[in-house]
């Protein structure tokens, strides 16, 4: 293998080097220019998000018939829609039910399917056939679909959203963990451990986790594009997030009623959904890129 | 030599130990079959020595040291340890008697934790077994390091930027926190270049001799056993089929699977190779899932007799130490 030309490390260049030996995953994601550009516009969309009050021109419920329909202009950047609302205001607060629904369902899917995965992973046999079953049914429904079945069943609210695209998730979420902890479980640091006198919790903590925590990282970056796109979708079809409550699905199908009148309502929100999931999926690209020690050995 | 400081008390005894890994097939995962690793096996180490357990791969060798230590679960059989039987203990008295035997494998890439310095690697088993100070265990881990010799600036590195060998100190290192009494040394040298071989066989004798330590030492290389052992079983499918004192074994085999792994060792002088009787096996070992009727050996043995296809031989001693499990010494 093509390997670098090893230096024998003196003790300058090796305190230079201390930050990257540190955390060599760091410094091999930083190396990535659009894993970096995508974390930035996810950093800058967040701080949006958080701060859309004091951001957002408008109050995007405030309804103006006099100016409805209209295209961007000086006031309304991004022009008004049927109810004279604005557009930029209604994004601004959009990115809001967006982030949320991203980020609760993927931490809340991550604890429970994470933590299942590595039970089913390191206890195996009984346990781990009853929990990848359950989980597999799971699956068999498509994650729309599902969607569809329960908000239409229960009724359309953010907690009901939320819970459905959580248990969504869950599946991947314990395959991956399940995955990647049978792979570590088998390494003989962890019998070490266990010959050394560790408890179960202490090697699940302290040995398990940390080694497959970059993997969990990346599956959740990618869960978050998932997570909002399927929020977005169901929105668009009437039963996630309901009007006026704003929503870059809902928009999406609020101008897609007057996309022969002025189909940009309906373009500036599937922009802003375009541009979010694909920085979490160049993000989560990075990240594995990084995070692959077969690829960073290549660098 | 290490064979001074060898006691008569026996350290380990094991008895008749089985280790069968189930099959499982189809749907239900019902047991179709068992592949048998360890298939009867008996030895007694004594205090102090070294007890080498060598054997081509998929022989058995490394389950017994894994099954000794219950990292794999055995089947059947006693291993007694210090007079307590390990087998029968429940997870707490387990865990008391498992600081006294600890493991050193042969993959220094898997065997320490990659996302751990090296304080934290040999802290971990100080922190679980022993109450004491941050700064007593600060410098029982420099006092560790320097025993392997290694140093206290090596302390707050990654395994990932030490070579193989340092990574075998750490390894010894860390086995040796709990000041234990056995070591199972699980192809410990198998992975390392020949010169850093022997730098690790030094260090282990040098330990031995310091800190009174027993080691088994399991090993499919005959030259790195011939120098480190006091006694030597040579596993065959499961079983031992031969067992004694090193000389012993070297000098005078008995079995004729013994005299085939021995002839197989490189000789560098072409006189002494030349004049040396090869024995060369045909074909491979069979499938411990399904091993042959009679003396597991039979189908490769040069010497094969009609009764060695219908029954294990059992052992003959040739002498107080020496047994030998063959047909041809029956008579």
């Amino acid at each position: 293998m093509a390997e670098p030309a090893i230096q024998i490390p003196n003790e300058q260049t090796e305190r230079k080097k201390k930050e990257n030996v540190r955390s060599p995953e760091w410094a091999a994601f930083k190396k990535n220019k659009l894993g970096m550009a995508a974390l930035w516009v996810l950093i800058a969309i967040t701080l949006i998000a958080i701060a859309a009050p004091l951001i957002a021109p408008y109050d995007p419920y405030a309804q103006n018939v006099a100016n409805r329909m209209q295209g961007p202009s000086a006031a309304h950047w991004l022009g008004t829609d049927s109810y004279g609302r604005d557009t930029l205001s209604r994004i601004i607060y959009g990115s809001r039910t967006s982030l949320l629904v991203g980020v609760v369902s993927v931490a809340l899917s991550g604890i429970i399917g994470f933590a299942a995965g590595i039970i089913a992973g390191y206890k195996g046999g009984k346990i781990d056939d009853v929990i990848m079953r359950v989980l597999e049914s799971i699956q068999s429904i498509p994650l729309l679909l599902l969607g569809l079945m329960v908000l239409v069943a229960a009724g359309s609210n953010l907690v009901t959203l939320i819970l459905v695209i959580t248990v969504g998730l869950l599946p991947s979420c314990a395959r991956i963990a399940r995955g990647t902890t049978i792979d570590i479980k088998e390494k003989e640091f962890v019998k070490a451990a266990i010959s050394m006198g560790s408890s179960t919790t202490r090697i699940l903590f302290h040995h398990i986790l940390p080694n497959i925590m970059s993997s969990l990282l990346v599956i959740s970056a990618l869960h978050m594009t998932s997570a909002i796109m399927v929020e977005a979708s169901l929105s668009f079809l009437g039963i996630g997030v309901q009007p006026p409550t704003p929503t870059w699905g809902n928009m999406i199908q609020d101008g897609f009623k007057y996309v022969t009148l002025n189909p940009t309502l309906a373009v500036y929100p599937g922009i802003a959904l375009i541009i979010v999931s694909v920085s979490f999926n160049l993000v989560g690209d990075a990240l594995r890129d990084a995070l692959d020690p077969h690829l960073s050995r290549k660098r | 030599m290490a064979q001074t400081l060898v006691e008569q008390e026996d350290l380990l005894v094991v008895k008749d130990l089985k280790t069968h890994y189930p099959i499982r097939n189809g749907l239900l995962g019902g047991q179709t079959g068992s592949i048998k690793a360890v298939d009867g096996v008996s030895f007694t180490v004594k205090k102090g020595e070294t007890f080498s357990i060598v054997g081509e791969s998929g022989c058995g060798k490394s389950t017994v040291g894994m099954s000794i230590l219950r990292l794999t679960e055995p089947t059947s059989g006693e291993v007694i340890f210090n007079d307590k039987n390990v087998l029968e203990k429940n997870k707490h008295e387990l865990k008391a008697i498992r600081r006294d035997m600890q493991v050193i494998f042969q993959d220094t890439y898997s065997s320490l934790n990659p996302k751990h310095t090296i304080k934290k690697i040999l802290s971990e088993p100080l922190v679980i077994n022993r109450k004491m100070t941050k700064e007593k265990r600060e410098e029982r881990v420099i006092e560790l390091l320097r025993l392997v010799g290694l140093g206290p600036h090596h302390l707050n590195r990654f395994p990932h930027e030490f070579s193989g060998g340092q990574r075998q100190r750490i390894g010894i290192a860390r086995a040796l926190a709990l000041n234990p009494k056995l070591i199972i040394c699980d192809e410990p040298v198998s992975a390392l270049d020949v010169s850093i071989q022997s730098q690790i066989l030094n260090l282990l004798e040098d330990l031995q001799q310091k800190l009174k330590l027993t080691y088994i030492f399991i090993s499919h290389d005959l030259s790195v056993v011939e120098h480190i052992s006091d006694r030597v079983a040579v596993m065959y499918l499961g079983k031992i089929v031969e067992m004694g004192k090193r000389e012993e074994i070297f000098n005078h085999p008995q079995h004729p699977y013994t005299k085939a792994l021995l002839s197989s060792v490189p000789i560098a002088d072409p006189k002494l190779k030349n004049k040396r009787e090869r024995i060369i096996l045909k074909g491979d070992v069979p499938s411990p899932k399904n091993p042959p009727k009679g003396c597991h050996f039979h189908a490769r043995c040069p010497f094969k007799m009609e009764k060695c296809e219908e029954a294990y031989p059992s052992y003959v001693h040739v002498s107080s130490e020496h047994r030998v499990a063959c047909h041809l010494l029956d008579s």
